[in-house]
C-alpha cells in the first residue's frame, strides 16, 4: 500500500556539491478514507427506508334510513363475510341459518378461492361482498379483507357491523375449533 | 485500492441520496401491506394512528400553522375548555401528536416539549359510541380546512383490534368525511389473479 519515502537518499551518491533533491512520494494513504466511507455507506444503508408506504383508499356508505336511497342486494348474491379471533375467517352464502348450518370456516389465504368460486356463480350485478369484523379481529385482517376486494376485482362491498346473532354463532364456532 | 475507493464513495453518494430523513416518530406503527400503488400524500393531512394498544391519536403536520390553530380554537369552544392563549400556541408549536380526551388536554399542552416523551397518553376515546371524542377534533378539522382538500389518513398497526377501527370511521361519518385513505406497505399484486391481469392489459393499451 502507499507509503511514505523516508530514506534520506544513501543510494547511489551523487557528486560533490550536487544537492540531494528530496523526492516526495505524491502516493497518499487512502485507508483511513476508504473506511469511513464503508462506515457511511453501512449507516447509509441501515437508515435507508426504499419503500414508500402507499396510500389505500376507502370510501364509506352514507347511512340512511330511508328506503329508497338503500341498496338492494339480492340474497342469492350476497357473500357475508365475519372475521374472527386467530386471522380466521368464517363465511356465508345468502342469509344465515337459523341453526348455522351454512357457515364455513376459512383463513386469509384460501379466502380468495371462495370469493373467486361464488362471483363466478353469480350474476355479476347481484354480487355483493359484505365484509363483518368482529371485537376481536385486528385491523390487518380489515386491511387484508379490502385488499382481496381490490385483488379479485369485486366491484361492490361493504363493511358492515356484525349482529349479536353472528357474533354468538362466531363465538360457538370458535370454542368448538379452541381457538381462544 | 482506488477502484475500490471510488466503488465505496459511488456507493456512498448513492445512499445519501436516497435517503430521506424523517422526522422521529412519536409513535412506532406497523402498517399492513396491500397492492394499492397510490403514493401517501403528504400535503395538508390529518393522520389518525392506532397503535398496537387500540389508542387512538390525531396529528397534522407542521406547515399547516393556520389550520393547527384554528383546530384548537374550535375544540376549545366547542367542549368549552377554556384553554388560554398559550395552551392554544403551544398546541401549534408542538408536533400536534394529541392522544388525551379532552379532560386532560390543558395539563397536557401545559408540558414543556422535551418532557412530552416521558407522558403515558391514554388516547383519544372513540371506542365509546357516546363518548366518541374523535367526532369533535374532526368537525374542528373540517372546519379548519374549509375550502382546501383535506387528505385523511389513517395508520393503524396490524395487531389493534377492530373497535378502534371502527370507532374512527364513526367519527368520520358523523361529520360526513365519506372519503379516507389507508397508510399501508406497497406489496406486490399475486400473479393470475384479477387485478394482476387488468393491470396488465393497462400496461399493453399503453
Amino acid at each position: 500500500m502507499a507509503e511514505m519515502d523516508t530514506s534520506s537518499g544513501g543510494g547511489h551518491k551523487k557528486g560533490p556539491g550536487v544537492k540531494k533533491s528530496k523526492k516526495l512520494s505524491t502516493r497518499v494513504d487512502l485507508t483511513p478514507m476508504v473506511d469511513l466511507g464503508f462506515l457511511l455507506i453501512t449507516f447509509f444503508i441501515f437508515t435507508t427506508t426504499m419503500s414508500q408506504p402507499t396510500a389505500m383508499h376507502l370510501g364509506l356508505p352514507k347511512d340512511t334510513d330511508k328506503p329508497e336511497e338503500q341498496n338492494k342486494v339480492k340474497e342469492s348474491g350476497v357473500l357475508t363475510l365475519l372475521l374472527g379471533k386467530g386471522d380466521v375467517v368464517y363465511y356465508y352464502e345468502g342469509q344465515l341459518a337459523p341453526d348455522a348450518s351454512n357457515l364455513k370456516t376459512t383463513g386469509f389465504k384460501d379466502v380468495r378461492d371462495v370469493i373467486l368460486t361464488k362471483k363466478k356463480s353469480t350474476n355479476p350485478s347481484d354480487f355483493v361482498v359484505v365484509i363483518k369484523p368482529d371485537k376481536e379481529s385486528r385491523y390487518k385482517n380489515v386491511v387484508d379483507i379490502l385488499d382481496e376486494m381490490l385483488i379479485n376485482d369485486v366491484k361492490r362491498y361493504a363493511t358492515v357491523d356484525i349482529s349479536d346473532v353472528e357474533f354468538m354463532v362466531v363465538q360457538k364456532t370458535q370454542e368448538a375449533a379452541g381457538i381462544k | 485500492m482506488t477502484a475500490m475507493c471510488d466503488v465505496a464513495f459511488l456507493l456512498l453518494s448513492f445512499f445519501i441520496l436516497a435517503t430521506k430523513t424523517k422526522p422521529p416518530e412519536v409513535l412506532t406503527v406497523e402498517t399492513p401491506s396491500s397492492v394499492s400503488t397510490r403514493i401517501v400524500p403528504e400535503k395538508d393531512v390529518i393522520l389518525i394512528s392506532i397503535d398496537p394498544t387500540g389508542r387512538v391519536f390525531f396529528s397534522l403536520a407542521d406547515n399547516n400553522q393556520k389550520e393547527k390553530l384554528a383546530i384548537i380554537d374550535a375544540v376549545d369552544k366547542a367542549r368549552n375548555l377554556g384553554l388560554t392563549d398559550a395552551q392554544k400556541k403551544a398546541f401549534g408549536k408542538s408536533n400536534s401528536f394529541i392522544g388525551v380526551p379532552f379532560s386532560q388536554l390543558g395539563s397536557f399542552l401545559n408540558t414543556p416539549a422535551d418532557d412530552l416523551k416521558n407522558i403515558k397518553m391514554e388516547g383519544i376515546p372513540v371506542t365509546d359510541s357516546t363518548n366518541n371524542q374523535l367526532i369533535d377534533w374532526m368537525l374542528a378539522a373540517k372546519s379548519a380546512f374549509e375550502g382546501k382538500k383535506m387528505e385523511l389518513l389513517v395508520k393503524g398497526d396490524n395487531n389493534s383490534k377492530y373497535p378502534a377501527f371502527q370507532g374512527i370511521i364513526a367519527a368520520f361519518k358523523k361529520n360526513d368525511l365519506m372519503k379516507f385513505s389507508m397508510v399501508t406497505n406497497p406489496e406486490g399484486v399475486p400473479a393470475g389473479s384479477e387485478l394482476a391481469r387488468e393491470n396488465q392489459t393497462k400496461r399493453l393499451a399503453k
